[in-house]
């Protein structure tokens, strides 16, 4: 039974790649370039990795009809995804929504980027407590006032 | 009796592999000179085997041998003869042996090249390569063994998947292989730094020219492998973040942060620990890569094997090598001593900068990647696609690149950053000026666009400022500058072309991804409509045949102002022997940009067909930029420093021409 997810996703990929059939298309301009938009982040379910804009799948033209039916319904962009997420779950969203595990995708990278920021703050602070600057001692300010006047008095070459 | 003759090799391979894994390791810890130097001699026998093995699965492909099940299942005796050759590595079974193949390859170079290594060294390192050669020819012959015979061989094979039937898939897979691989050798190297407890900048000396060969061929797989994309699918894209296109950013982003810490600690001996730790980061991802494409855990389009104990074996592979890296480095880093100390404003400092972006990069397309398949394996389904990975992975890419070209102008240990961007004010007005010119050009809609272009010129011109700024133009004069150019190493251009090859790259990017122009309709011969500047006639179609399929090719003739420009000539093939269809996309380049057609199904219409076009400004430049960077790494590569302690041609020639 395995093999039929298989085979759909073979003839999935190996169909001729063109989406967007121009029948599809909504009469108003602005409404076909929103559902373009919204379809570009939905996942064709049976495909790999390819948005219901890109595939050519039976699956990828009914969705994309819904999405047209809720935009010309009066749907904003955010109710046609809330639609499709209530029928196939958020599998649907390739990009994830900020919850749950979807947080921490979105919370990662800045999370890392505070971590090596703080690290390195930690990292350098330490290094200068460590070796940093510390003031002559008077001997060797005494040491280096006799040589800054031997280099005063001899002739720069 | 040739494949059997293979088949044995590879059975000896495995039993050479072991040796080279064990001897020169008791070698070491009895300080015994003779038990070391099995290490380089097993290196080469293995290198023999695995070619001999390799040659002979490529002799049953090339004579179609239908007796063996791997032929059957991938050739056809019509394919042509180039993809008989390509088949060979277009499967699971294959492809692994062509993975141990340059495995061996990179261990007989160590052995070759690496006469300048210290003894102790040398031997760990080629022990190291024994390890993963030993699991790699574990894993072939006890799970993917590509010389098994069928007692009734048919009389014709399955053929090739059509989509893999390309030059493109004959040339991609070695290449990223290569580099994958070659990141190998980093981790032998950091293994046996571990297990001796000594590194130095000369183990980064040593060290630097595999991971920029490796770097420079894994750039090329990708590049490569993008291109293919772009033209086999026919989706029009370059990249669709896919698992297994990220699977070879990983090791990509590792590996060029890599490259840079690894020059930190060659100039300064900074950065031992981190290094070390990259090296072992960039070969694991490299690891877990294979492991993503060849296990079976996603199913895609470069996915084309499934059987869970493969999977588990290597899964216990990456374990193994990853897990057993990283506990060594753990137990043993500590005894690593610390080297120069730099001001956060440095050279060193902007290397870390760079290593810090390039890692968390690496880090954020990890956990895209894998989250997807934990949070199935517990029977949940989560999507992580091309729109996340955009949101994210753009803005820290852009900001890895502004600080691409201040980092050469910074002197170590102690930087003079007013003084850098000072000597930067003419690359940040041209920059300006060209995202000035995009705004006043496309109106404000693309605010995104004008960001981007501006920072690719930024990274494109920018790249140049160091050469300039050493060559000082401004004090000497033209010509006293143009020596002094000369005579700057080759490394200093390398990293300027590396760099300004980033900068063409993301032009490419930025101008396709905003002001490509994008028309979809139904066409019926005689039709003709308008993309861009340009008018495009349907003339017709016909029906051909290649070797192993028949296609309908569609003529489109392009004109622009009346004038005929270019025809091109999208098609739809049918693959006889796997019953499966194809696209062939109709591309023609103009200058740097392209003009794509793809056909789809039929229209409603009779005779129509369904066609999708694209004109698509300065495409080309994502893989040029891509060429640029290898050029980069090429040059640096040619470097004298990097050969240092190698034998000197010049000496050398000395007595042949005594000889006389």
């Amino acid at each position: 039974m395995r093999l039929i997810p298989a085979l759909a996703v073979l003839l999935a990929l190996a169909g001729p790649a063109l989406a967007v059939d121009p029948s599809e298309r909504l009469a108003d301009p602005a409404l076909e370039a929103r559902a373009r938009l919204i379809s570009d982040e939905l996942r064709c379910l049976v495909c790999q990795n390819q948005s219901i804009d890109a595939s050519d799948a039976q699956l990828a033209r009914d969705l994309r009809a819904i999405v047209r039916e809720r935009i010309a319904a009066g749907d904003t962009d955010e109710g046609v995804r809330d639609f499709l997420v209530a029928r196939y779950g958020e599998f649907v969203l390739l990009r994830p929504r900020a919850h749950g595990v979807g947080l921490l995708l979105w919370a990662l990278p800045p999370a890392l980027l505070l971590m090596a920021g703080t690290g390195l703050f930690l990292a350098f602070r330490r290094r200068s407590a460590v070796t940093g600057p510390q003031g002559l001692s008077p001997e060797e300010e005494e040491a280096l006032k006799v040589l800054s006047r031997e280099e005063d008095e001899r002739p720069n070459y | 009796m040739i494949v059997e003759f293979g088949h044995f090799a590879l059975m000896l391979a495995l039993a050479v592999a072991v040796a080279q894994s064990v001897l020169p390791l008791v070698g070491f810890s009895r300080r015994d000179p003779a038990l070391m130097a099995v290490a380089p001699r097993a290196a080469m026998l293995l290198l023999l085997l695995v070619a001999i093995a390799f040659a002979a699965l490529t002799y049953a492909y090339l004579v179609s041998d239908f007796s063996l099940l791997n032929v059957v299942e991938n050739s056809h005796s019509e394919k042509p003869l180039i993809f008989k050759i390509s088949g060979v590595w277009g499967n699971h079974e294959g492809s692994m042996l062509l993975w141990a193949l340059i495995l061996a390859l990179f261990g007989a170079a160590v052995a070759v090249f690496g006469g300048n290594l210290p003894q102790t060294l040398r031997a760990n390192v080629l022990a190291v390569q024994g390890w993963i050669s030993t699991a790699f020819l574990a894993f072939i012959l006890t799970t993917s063994n590509p010389f098994l015979r069928l007692a009734e061989p048919p009389m014709e094979g399955r053929d090739l998947n059509p989509v893999l039937q390309d030059v493109g898939l004959a040339i991609h897979p070695p290449l990223l292989y290569l580099g994958y691989v070659g990141f190998s050798i980093a981790f032998a190297f950091a293994i046996a730094a571990l297990i001796e407890g000594r590194i130095d900048a000369a183990w980064a000396r040593w060290v630097r020219p595999w991971v920029l060969a490796a770097w420079i061929f894994l750039t090329a797989g990708i590049a490569m492998g993008s291109y293919w994309a772009y033209y086999e699918l026919g989706w029009g894209g370059f990249w669709f973040w896919d698992p297994v296109e990220n699977a070879s950013l990983m090791p990509w982003l590792v590996g060029t942060a890599l490259l840079h810490s690894a020059v930190v600690m060659e100039k300064r001996e900074a950065l031992k620990v981190w290094t070390v730790l990259l090296a072992i980061l960039a070969f694991s991802l490299s690891l877990l890569g294979t492991f993503l494409v060849r296990s079976g855990v996603l199913t895609s389009v470069h996915a084309f094997a499934t059987d869970p104990t493969r999977g588990v074996f290597i899964l216990a592979i990456l374990c193994l090598f990853v897990g057993g890296g990283l506990t060594l480095f753990a137990v043993r880093a500590g005894t690593l001593r610390q080297g120069g100390l730099f001001a956060p404003v440095s050279r060193e400092g902007a290397l870390v900068l760079n290593n810090v972006f390039l890692t968390v990069a690496a880090g954020v397309v990890l956990f895209g990647t894998l989250v997807p398949l934990v949070v199935s394996a517990f029977g949940g389904a989560i999507s992580v696609g091309a729109p996340y990975f955009n949101t994210v992975f753009g803005p820290l890419f852009g900001a890895t690149l502004l600080v691409v070209p201040l980092g050469p102008l910074l002197a170590w240990k102690r930087g003079d950053l007013l003084g850098a961007l000072e000597r930067l004010w003419a690359v940040f007005v041209a920059a300006a000026l060209v995202a000035l010119g995009a705004a006043w050009l496309n109106g404000a809609t693309h605010l995104l666009a004008v960001v981007g272009l501006g920072i690719a010129t930024w990274v494109l011109v920018g790249a140049f400022a160091e050469l300039w700024t050493r060559a000082r133009f401004r004090d000497v004069g033209l010509s006293v500058g143009i020596r002094r150019l000369a005579g700057l190493p080759r490394s200093a251009f390398g990293t300027a072309l590396a760099h300004a090859g980033l900068g063409v790259t993301l032009l490419g990017i930025v101008s396709t991804s905003a002001f490509q122009t994008e028309t979809i309709l139904e066409m019926k011969p005689g039709d003709t409509t308008v993309v861009g500047a340009y008018s495009i006639t349907f003339d017709g179609v016909r029906n051909a045949a290649g070797a192993n399929y028949s296609e309908l090719v569609a003529t489109m003739t392009v004109r622009e102002g009346g004038v005929v420009r270019f025809v091109v000539e999208p098609a739809r093939r049918f693959y006889t022997a796997r019953q499966m269809p194809t696209t062939e996309a109709g591309i023609h380049t103009h200058g740097l940009s392209q003009f794509y057609v793809t056909l789809g199904g039929e229209g409603r219409e009779t005779d129509s067909v369904v066609v999708r076009m694209w004109d698509k400004p300065l495409v080309t430049l994502i893989w040029l930029g891509a060429l640029v960077m290898m050029a980069g790494g090429a040059l640096s590569l040619a470097d004298r420093r990097l050969r240092v302690g190698a034998p000197n041609p010049a000496r050398r020639a000395v007595p042949a021409v005594t000889a006389d």
